[in-house]
């Protein structure tokens, strides 16, 4: 199956490569892959709907562009409009201003991790410089009182809960004690922690209506869950009509459901995203990034967050001893490879960092295979080498192989294919710091502008594969080219040399492409700078 | 300082690493005419799916059958609180949630002429109901096929056709019952897992409730040692039936509180006929913790036979259900799925494409809050509701 947006169309397309406009045609087929990808992802039907109608409306009305070819241009569009609707802006919390306590209330539906969410709350308002009070106001599930209490235990939070739960006492009493309580006790924001309740369930949100009226929050969060379904549009719906809330806040985001309702709320109540909740631990907590948020839905990979995540582990002078490694001048060898795989996995484990590339999406079947015991593997085998071997690997034969392979408990053949393939990432290292464009002898990328180059990609297009023409970069943008050459290298099984990486993206000024595609959309990139010789 | 190098870091390691599998590997799907291979591969999905699918049905009844001779007839049915009054719950409940679907379609049906539109129409509700695009297009163009070689232009013959074609996608042949009935003098186990939030602890206390008012003793393992208070929550449901909870300090080897409560039920003066044991919530996705539940099974099994893996899937999921159930499956062997949440607005179609893929009976159907409120399920009045 095609898994992401982006392969589809693409597929739609390869018919239509050497054309460089839509056509009424190719605008209805794409609008069939966009409507199914969008579906498959849950966003709600009656949005996917609305969705279409505004893409076909826009691509119908775009202006041929040179430098992007059909399919990219309807990832523009796609990109753009699912941005836009997700919010363009982060959104932040009301203070009270002239009253405190701040209070914030949580509602949803069961399970949805309203509880933990109050914690992670509590533990970033905290950080924050707010003095927070967890108030239990789930008296109806079993010990969820209990549960809040050991969360704000965890996140040093103080917890209020004046009631024992397991359906004894009235939760708006607790709510309207508790902010009296944080007034007196100086706690500047009082978060409500609020029983699952079913849309349709009109007597409890009858209660989460009286709660609302009890303590008048300021905010209120619509707490959901990333995996919903088609159900989000009732849910959220019923949910406004019969509490109302002002932002949501999306959880269990680290799975790998594609949170289309996301995109299904925000349009049918027009209330931003505020937070996202991306793990069991009470610090895999963000505010929500509705672009990232974007390139999830199309499964396009996540470079920020990758970028975010390398930031938080290293420090600067690990960065830049690595970049240096990699642009030196002397040769690649294995000891380089080894001190980046370590630095690699202590981002976390290799599938996860492969999911936030760019296109691996429909890699996910392989990606899911990826073992970091491989790793393990690997590394043995270089470690099972002599420092000279390591330095120059050329010098491995044949009983160096057996050695090497009986030293690692590895089969001879393990060893040789490590070490083929290390040739071939030597070689493309090699080409990247002749600031030549591996895999692309014809077109060595001295970087700059140039009709020339347009001409070539263009005719270049006629070629096989899916390959997408871009307009010419700037030498320092190359360092984005090759990771994106390299994987569609991968992707394409190393063949066909002469293809143009879907990395081609637009230079400062040219056309923006979305995340995946590269283009000054992606980020960073453009800041890279390889020493020159 | 630019963290994009660590792009190229990964790629490079992945290269190294995975060379192999990702040169050779992302071929095949484009070998074939781009096209056509659009079309096909739903297709070949299917094709490849469906000898699973016969195969695992298979074994789920042949798993079964083997200790089926003492069963009761749906447990649950016999239960106490009146176990005719589940299925009308059940029936009402449905009727409640699941009645825009069921207008939707047939009003749909209704009308004179089926052209385009309508079956269009046939499938997007069914889309609605969470159902999925490709379940969904196979229904439609089943019942299209059908129409044209019947010639059926009534609305309830129609709707005849739609009935029997969404029941022949959940199956009801598959054996749905829960096996609660000790061998022996060895306890029947059953697991319960899932991912977060999706009622697995309710599930348990109210499937305790159940095997208590069968009749039969039951002991309850909270193995969830993870989340904050779910030994509290599972000691609540159990005090209320009286079945003793088998419970470790927070953070304990969730595989040694489940051994523990098997080898308790087996042995000494709380001998027991089922163990119910309660997990940790996992996302399908972090691999470490769906090794700890492959761990949990086969301790046990070191002690005792797992009867049943029960897989507690929230209504409310969309597609995200199949990649979880189909994860859960490959790690502990799932034997039933409980559909939770069945009282909102969600419709719980993923069932649908769940079965079809995994040949994975929903066994148990979840209705609200109320302790009683977990009801056996039933295909034909599943679908009758849909119609109604």
């Amino acid at each position: 199956m095609f898994e992401t947006l982006s392969d589809r169309l693409t597929s739609v397309f390869t018919s239509l490569r050497g054309k460089g406009r839509l056509s009424e045609e190719d605008i209805n087929s794409t609008a069939r892959e966009i409507r199914l990808a969008l579906l498959e992802a849950d966003v709600a039907l009656p949005v996917v709907r609305d969705f279409i109608a505004r893409v076909k409306e826009r691509a119908r009305g775009e202006e041929v562009s040179r430098a992007l070819n059909p399919a990219q241009q309807v990832i523009k569009i796609v990109n753009e409009e699912l941005v836009e609707i997700l919010g363009g802006e982060t959104r932040e919390i009301r203070f009270a201003t002239k009253a405190p306590p701040t209070v914030i209330m949580l509602a949803g539906l069961q399970g949805t991790g309203k509880t933990t969410l109050a914690g992670k709350l509590g533990m970033w308002l905290a950080g924050e410089r707010n003095t927070p009070l967890l108030v239990a106001a789930d008296l109806q599930r079993p010990n969820a009182v209990t549960q809040l209490q050991v969360v704000g235990e965890r996140a040093s939070v103080p917890v209020f809960a004046p009631q024992p739960g397991n359906g004894v006492g009235d939760p708006v009493e607790v709510a309207r004690e508790s902010v009296e309580h944080a007034r007196r006790n100086n706690h500047n924001v009082v978060i409500i922690d609020t029983a699952g309740r079913l849309g349709v369930d009109s007597e409890m949100m009858q209660q989460a209506a009286d709660i609302r009226d009890a303590v008048e929050p300021n905010e209120i969060l619509f707490v959901v869950d990333a995996m919903i379904g088609q159900d989000a549009v009732n849910t959220a719906q019923a949910f406004l009509d019969g509490v109302g809330y002002d932002a949501v806040a999306l959880t269990k985001l680290d799975g790998d459901a594609r949170g289309g309702a996301a995109l299904s709320i925000r349009h049918v109540t027009d209330r931003p995203i505020m937070f996202a909740s991306t793990g069991e631990k009470l610090e895999d907590f963000d505010l929500f990034h509705p672009d990232r948020m974007a390139s999830r839905i199309l499964d396009m990979g996540d470079m920020l967050t990758l970028i975010e995540q390398a930031q938080k582990t290293f420090e600067e002078s690990e960065v830049e001893k690595m970049a240096s490694t990699l642009a030196s001048e002397d040769d690649f060898t294995l000891d380089d490879f080894l001190q980046q795989m370590s630095m690699v996995r202590k981002m976390g484990p290799i599938s996860n960092l492969l999911g936030m590339m760019p296109g691996m999406g429909q890699m996910k079947d392989q990606i899911g295979d990826v073992d970091d015991k491989d790793l393990d593997r690997i590394t043995a085998i270089i470690q099972s080498m002599t420092p000279a071997e390591r330095a120059n690997p050329k010098i491995i034969n044949g009983s160096r192989r057996l050695r090497i392979a009986n030293g690692s408990g590895t089969q001879v053949s393990d060893v040789n294919g490590l070490v083929t393939r290390f040739f071939e990432a030597q070689k493309m290292m090699r080409q990247m710091k002749n600031g030549g464009m591996p895999g692309m002898p014809g077109m060595p990328g001295q970087g700059g502008g140039g009709g020339k180059k347009k001409a070539k990609a263009q005719g270049k297009k006629a070629k096989k594969g899916k390959q997408r023409s871009g307009n010419p970069m700037k030498a320092k943008q190359q360092e984005a080219e090759k990771a994106a050459e390299r994987e569609r290298r991968r992707e394409q099984g190393g063949e066909q040399p002469q293809q143009l990486p879907p990395g081609l993206g637009g230079g400062a000024g040219g056309p923006q492409l979305p995340p995946g595609l590269g283009g000054s959309n992606t980020p960073n990139v453009s800041d890279f700078k390889l020493p020159k010789q | 300082m630019d963290y994009t190098i660590f792009a190229v870091a990964i790629f490079v390691v992945a290269i190294l690493v995975f060379g192999g599998v990702f040169l050779i590997r992302p071929r095949r799907p484009e070998s074939g005419q781009p096209g056509a291979g659009e079309e096909s591969a739903p297709s070949a999905g299917t094709a490849v799916a469906e000898p699973e699918e016969a195969e695992e049905a298979g074994t789920a009844t042949a798993g079964t059958v083997t200790a089926e001779e003492p069963e009761v007839p749906p447990t649950e049915v016999e239960t106490p609180p009146p176990s005719a009054g589940r299925m009308v719950r059940l029936r009402a409940r449905l009727a409640r949630s699941q009645s825009t679907f069921g207008h939707g379609l047939l009003n749909l049906l209704g009308s004179d002429k089926l052209d385009e539109d309508t079956w269009e129409e046939i499938e997007d509700t069914l889309v609605t109901a969470d159902v999925g695009v490709t379940s969904a297009s196979q229904i439609v163009d089943n019942l299209r096929t059908k129409v044209k070689v019947l010639g059926t232009r009534g609305p309830d013959e129609v709707r005849g056709l739609l009935r029997e074609e969404l029941l022949a996608q959940i199956n009801p042949d598959l054996d749905r019952t829960v096996r609660t009935e000790p061998h022996g003098t060895r306890p029947a186990v059953i697991m319960v897992v899932g991912v977060n939030g999706t009622g697995k602890t309710t599930s348990c206390g109210k499937l305790a409730r159940v095997v208590v008012g069968d009749g039969h003793s039951a002991v309850l393992g909270a193995a969830d040692t993870f989340r904050a208070a779910a030994a509290d929550q599972l000691e609540t449901w159990g005090g209320r039936v009286g079945a003793p909870v088998v419970r470790k300090d927070e953070g304990a080897d969730p595989a040694s509180v489940a051994f523990d409560a098997v080898a308790r039920a087996s042995e000494g003066d709380d001998r027991a006929d089922t163990v119910i044991i309660d997990t940790a919530g996992r996302l399908h996705t972090k691999t470490g913790l769906m090794d700890e539940l492959g761990k949990v099974k086969r301790v046990v099994e070191k002690r005792c036979q797992v009867d049943e893996v029960l897989l507690v899937l929230d209504a409310t999921t969309g597609q995200n259900g199949l990649r979880q159930a189909r994860v859960f499956a490959e790690v502990v062997n799932v034997t039933g799925i409980v559909l939770t949440k069945l009282d909102g607005t969600a419709k719980g179609g993923i069932v649908i494409q769940v079965q079809r893929e995994l040949g994975v009976p929903v066994k148990l159907v979840g209705l609200g809050e109320g302790p009683d409120d977990l009801a056996p399920f039933d295909p034909e009045t599943f679908v009758d509701t849909l119609l109604e």
